[in-house]
């Protein structure tokens, strides 16, 4: 089980650690730095860490000593856009600027392909590194998709990648989830790429465009370890699951309090639990009631069980980023971090809580330290 | 040759000493003083070659025009200030 975790503020990244009867904050990187997000590598257990530094752009940090030291390595960039270039986008939309505007997600590749790290961004470029995070090259298949020109951003200006599910029988097959664009995958490495299967639904889209497979918002996707062809998604407009590796989606309904939210974590073992953060939907985005709760379904998403024990229950308006719920590699350890700077783990499959710090700043991104 | 200075507040990220280069063009002479320090590049030039939104360069004291293309043109001796705004919190 892992006892080291990751988290990465607007203020710097932190690393909390398992003392002998509790967690705590140790080591802290880029004090005074937005960390966006941070990737632990486990095999071969090296760091690596997104910042935004706003006027001087988008950079990126490894660091092969736990984060002992760090230095910075490429960040991926846009090809040239050519003179020519014609949008293929829907008329009166506005092209993508082929400019880095954030580094979204982080994956590293498959056990058989040491050195490959993937990289999701906006506006909308998906970036392979084949050396660590040394060079990146943009996966020209999917930006040169037409399809890619539809993308749209949901709550930010510019459509973005902020899930990568690598297959973990099959490093070939990678799901991407995309804010507006749906859930993406390939079986050959990114040579080819299908678009979104059927069965979500956006309830914000004019009727006729509801279940428009390349419309959809879905606010992060994720994957379980030991069942694969089973994704979880939470959506802007609720809970939806996948049995066949994103070909369908079933929409979960009935989920109390709210099926609004951003994060989901699925068991690395057991496809059928999920934990879900709600929040009230969709346009004022706090906890229902100002009460914290995780929502677990141990049933494949029939039921779900509000946990509270060791959360906050009253006045507290944590809203959890869709990178903000982490679970360990044996389901039982589970973090979350909030915008308004609490941390909690949990070491019980979420049945309890205790709560690392309530004065961190924004959280951005939890990530627990996993064996390969 | 002109005279490439950088704010301090950028020295924090990446050590960009100041330097005297050659070029006609503001374009060249910062591609002359990338070619020094590649690093650079990209703290100051956006993935297309643009002038970062946020970033500002005057040429002896007269802030650039071009942005995009960086044809501001350079004399000998001219002195190029590379600076950013700082603002946020």
């Amino acid at each position: 089980m892992s006892n080291r975790c990751l988290v990465a503020t607007r203020k710097g990244l932190f690393t909390l650690d398992r003392g002998a009867s509790k967690w705590s904050i140790g080591r802290v990187s880029f004090l005074g730095d937005n960390c966006t997000l941070v990737m632990h590598d486990p095999r071969n257990g090296e760091l690596i860490a997104a910042l935004n530094h706003g006027h001087f752009g988008i950079k990126m940090h490894r660091s092969r000593d736990g984060g002992e030291t760090w230095g910075e390595i490429a960040t991926p960039k846009y090809p040239e856009k050519p003179a020519d270039y014609v949008p293929k986008g829907p008329p009166g939309s506005k092209p993508a600027d082929w400019s880095l505007k954030l580094v979204w997600s982080l994956a590293p590749g498959g056990g058989d392909e040491p050195g490959v790290v993937w990289c999701g961004t906006l506006p909308g470029g998906l970036f392979k590194s084949e050396n660590r995070g040394d060079s990146w090259e943009l996966n020209r298949p999917l930006w040169d998709n037409p399809l890619r020109e539809q993308w749209f951003g949901g709550g930010a200006d510019h459509p973005g990648i902020h899930s990568i599910c690598v297959d973990p029988r099959d490093a070939r097959h990678v799901a991407i989830g995309v804010s507006c664009g749906g859930v993406w995958s390939t079986r050959d490495g990114g040579l080819t790429w299908q678009p979104p299967g059927r069965g979500m639904r956006a309830e914000y889209m004019p009727p006729e465009q509801q279940f428009e497979p390349n419309l959809q918002d879905p606010h992060i996707v994720v994957q379980c370890r030991a069942n694969p062809e089973v994704l979880w998604v939470q959506h802007h407009n609720g809970i939806f699951k996948s049995t066949d590796a994103g070909a369908s989606w079933n929409e979960i309904t009935d989920v109390k309090p709210s099926a609004f939210g951003f994060v989901v974590a699925v068991h690395p073992q057991d496809a059928n639990t999920a934990w879900f953060i709600p929040a009230v939907k969709d346009e004022k985005r706090y906890p229902m009631g100002g009460r914290v709760i995780v929502n677990r379904t141990r049933d494949g998403g029939k039921t779900f069980e509000a946990l509270t024990r060791g959360l906050p229950q009253e006045h507290a308006y944590d809203l959890v980023f869709r990178h903000g719920l982490d679970v360990d590699e044996t389901g039982n350890r589970l973090a979350f971090g909030s915008t308004t700077g609490s941390v909690w783990i949990s070491e019980d499959g979420g049945d309890s809580w205790q709560t690392v710090s309530s004065n961190l700043p924004p959280v951005y991104a939890v990530r627990f330290e996993k064996a390969g | 040759m002109a005279t490439v200075r950088f704010t301090r507040n950028i020295q924090r990220h990446v050590s960009c000493p100041t330097l005297d280069v050659a070029g006609g063009t503001l374009r060249e002479v910062l591609e002359n003083y990338f070619q020094t320090n590649e690093q650079v590049r990209g703290y100051v030039l956006d993935d297309q070659g643009r002038l970062r939104q946020h970033m500002v360069i005057f040429v002896d004291g007269d802030q650039v025009h071009d942005r995009d293309n960086l044809s501001d043109p350079v004399a000998t001796g001219s002195v190029i200030d590379v600076l950013q705004a700082l603002s946020g919190g």
